[in-house]
């Protein structure tokens, strides 16, 4: 169904995270700037500033203190927003865990960036995969419009399941890329997403405190029942996410297959590399040869069986890492083989480094990496791709 | 509001201090503590000693934590709740001072207590920024060859609204700036001297008087600053030489007569510049 009450607008991809958390109706956001995320910080202070925004802003002095603030916050019981990129997810690294062990649904928005040393300013997902482990649900957005729309259901879906979100979208290519976004109405978003009123909370009137040490055993049930709300996030993100299709006729679900249907080969990859690969794979499709794209939205929880389901039957697959872990090489290339194991008649998975630091990879060489996969063995390390 | 069967070592003054605080800043109140014995003393899950909600938030964040906590609950019209900070001095002086300068230079609403025991005792007595000259510790066994950094001066050096020191050994003294602190909007900050036990070397029952030694020896004068301004030294004379406060802890047992005398001399020009201060503002 078409929203017709929503307004298009052209927005860098920044700004349409920042509408996106600006009708979100947060009460609380602590946001320390950094490049390419400060557009999403400098537009939503001039919501504040003109009214069109309540919520307390806190700006500390580093990005420790801001997720400090938004985890303290988030415990008096209000709806959290932040926003970061590189160093700064870095720097809050200690705090991320915290969050996250604390069960507080804080929704955040990073901006991939090389993380330094050397510095640069280019688009690379290392910053967040590197938290993978952190205990927040992770997601990939390939468009301005899809960060808007990820922004929302996010607070959803980390309010339903007690769970901090980290949304991601790439530096430049979607960050400052204008495009034509649908805006929906307020009225739209509040219908969708009803004020947080969460059950616990710290409260004068309880006593009750939040934080203190616990025994070994305490600590291990804590972990199960994070563990336990992780595998609820899928269903979560796939309601929240059909949901919102029924309101404004846009879903993404936890993955996307294109042009799936009879592939000989799928290729693999997350964020704006999703858009070029789609390209190439209509190039190749209209030489005739029977490639298809899989998207992985969803990246925490791992949808481990929507992944499995998909890929039956498919005898190669290719994944595009825009990250390096040194040692290991992709790392979606090392989920994606640690979750098709043990699958009968497992397709073989090639695993390419590509476009780490930023480097430009256009549909021409991903069609090139196509035609080489397909008559190679795969290896288990990553490959460069240039 | 602090209930007994805490975990404080038998003797702290830390207990009975922060006994003093909360009782007389009343229920409405919350506290952001941050890992120190402070944040021990309030227990562990599900037990909670205080009668009050408390946030444990990580060792360097307490005043990052606590300003997010203000602001939420300024959002949801709970301006009349006192956001408090129970921290160490390793928490205050070194590893969250950075975050504690930015809320003070906000002027976040809000009372820091510090509570001074001059090292990171809960992780068995390691020195920090607040460890005086010379004293030993676990990781200055031969003592610590630098001087104690001066908090209430460079808080005073922010315009705080309102910096104050307190001991243990005065509780009259400690309540009424409590109720002070309690009285004035922005960020206000008290540090409390906590005599150690295990880690200055002190018998159990000795806190009290070690407290007491360190306000009569001028080691640890009690004064207020207002706006960074007006300055009022509480007790205005000294009593006793630096070396009787010295002499009764096991931290300072390695000191020379020599060492001894630059330590009093140190206290004394602290003092005299303190009271000039005092006198003219
Ligand atoms: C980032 C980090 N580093 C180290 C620690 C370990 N740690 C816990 S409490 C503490 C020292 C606290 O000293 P202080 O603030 O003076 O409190 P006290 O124990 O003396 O009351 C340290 C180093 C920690 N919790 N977090
Ligand atoms: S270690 Fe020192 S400050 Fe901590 S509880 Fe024991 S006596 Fe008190
Ligand atoms: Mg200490």
């Amino acid at each position: 169904m078409k929203d017709t009450s929503s307004t298009r607008m052209l927005l860098t991809g920044n700004h349409a995270v920042a509408w996106g958390a600006r009708l979100s109706r947060p009460n609380f956001m602590a946001c320390y700037p950094i490049t390419p995320q400060t557009p999403i910080l400098e537009k939503l202070m001039d919501f504040q500033m003109k009214g069109e925004l309540d919520a307390e802003i806190l700006t500390p002095e580093s990005e420790h203190s801001a997720m400090a603030a938004c985890v303290s916050a988030s415990m008096a019981g209000v709806r959290v927003f932040t926003a970061t990129s590189c160093q700064g997810l870095l720097l809050m690294h200690e705090k991320l865990h915290y969050a996250a062990g604390l069960r507080a649904p804080i929704v955040m928005f990073n901006v991939n960036r090389t993380v330094a040393a050397p510095w640069g300013f280019w688009p690379d997902q290392t910053d967040s995969v590197s938290q993978r482990d952190t205990g927040w649900i992770q997601l990939y957005s390939e468009s301005g419009q899809e960060s808007l729309d990820t922004v929302i259901q996010a607070f959803k879906i980390a309010e339903r399941v007690s769970t901090p979100v980290l949304i991601s979208h790439d530096a430049f290519y979607i960050s400052h890329a204008l495009e034509p976004v649908e805006v929906p109405a307020q009225a739209t978003v509040d219908q969708y997403l009803p004020p947080y009123e969460p059950e616990l909370f710290l409260d004068t009137e309880r006593g009750e405190s939040v934080g203190n040490v616990v025994s070994p055993e305490m600590f291990c049930q804590h972990r199960k029942d994070m563990g336990q709300a992780m595998q609820l996030a899928i269903a979560a993100t796939q309601e929240s996410d059909a949901e919102w299709e029924r309101l404004v006729g846009r879903g993404y679900g936890v993955i996307e297959t294109y042009r799936c249907d009879d592939a000989e080969l799928v290729i693999v990859t997350m964020g704006s590399m999703c858009g070029t690969v789609r390209h190439a794979v209509d190039e190749m499709r209209a030489s005739g040869r029977p490639v298809g794209l899989l998207k992985v939205r969803l990246f925490r929880p791992l949808p481990s069986a929507a992944l499995r389901d998909a890929l039956a039957g498919v005898p190669d697959v290719l994944v595009l890492d825009r990250n390096f872990s040194p040692g290991t090489g992709g790392v979606l290339h090392q989920e994606l083989k640690s979750t098709l194991f043990g699958m009968p008649e497992a397709p073989r998975v090639h695993g390419y480094l590509a476009g780490v630091g930023g480097v430009n990879m256009s549909p021409g060489k991903i069609e090139e990496l196509a035609d080489r996969v397909c008559q190679a063995e795969p290896s288990i390390q990553s490959v460069w791709a240039g | 509001m602090l209930r007994s069967g805490h975990a404080a070592c038998p003797g702290c003054v830390l207990a009975l201090s922060l006994r003093h605080i909360l009782n007389t800043l009343g229920p409405e109140t919350m506290a952001v503590a941050a890992p120190s014995c402070a944040a021990l003393i309030c227990g562990a899950q599900p037990c909670s000693s205080m009668k009050i909600p408390v946030y444990q938030t990580t060792l360097e964040s307490s005043a990052a934590a606590a300003s997010g906590l203000r602001r939420a609950l300024d959002t949801k019209g709970k301006q009349d709740t006192t956001v408090v900070v129970i921290a160490g001095d390793g928490g205050t002086y070194d590893i969250g001072f950075q975050a504690l300068s930015s809320a003070v230079e906000r002027n976040e609403d809000m009372i820091y207590f510090c509570f001074d025991n001059e090292g990171y005792m809960n992780t068995g007595g390691q020195k920090s920024s607040a460890t005086p000259l010379y004293a030993s510790t676990g990781s200055t066994p031969a003592g610590k060859l630098s001087k104690k950094k001066n908090l209430t001066e460079i808080m005073a050096a922010h315009e705080i609204p309102y910096a104050a020191t307190a001991s243990a050994a005065h509780l009259a003294d400690l309540v009424r700036k409590v109720e002070k602190a309690k009285g004035i909007r922005g960020t206000r900050i008290i540090t409390v001297l906590i005599p150690c036990l295990p880690g200055w070397g002190l018998p159990d029952d000795e806190a009290i008087a070690t407290a007491r030694l360190a306000v009569d020896t001028g080691v640890f004068p009690l004064y207020e600053v207002e706006e960074g301004q007006r300055y009022t030294l509480n007790q205005t004379t000294r009593t006793r030489p630096v070396k009787d406060y010295l002499m009764t802890q096991k931290r300072y047992r390695h000191l020379s007569a020599e060492d001894r005398d630059e330590i009093q001399l140190m206290v004394d020009r602290n003092w005299t510049r303190l009271a000039e201060r005092s006198a003219t503002s």
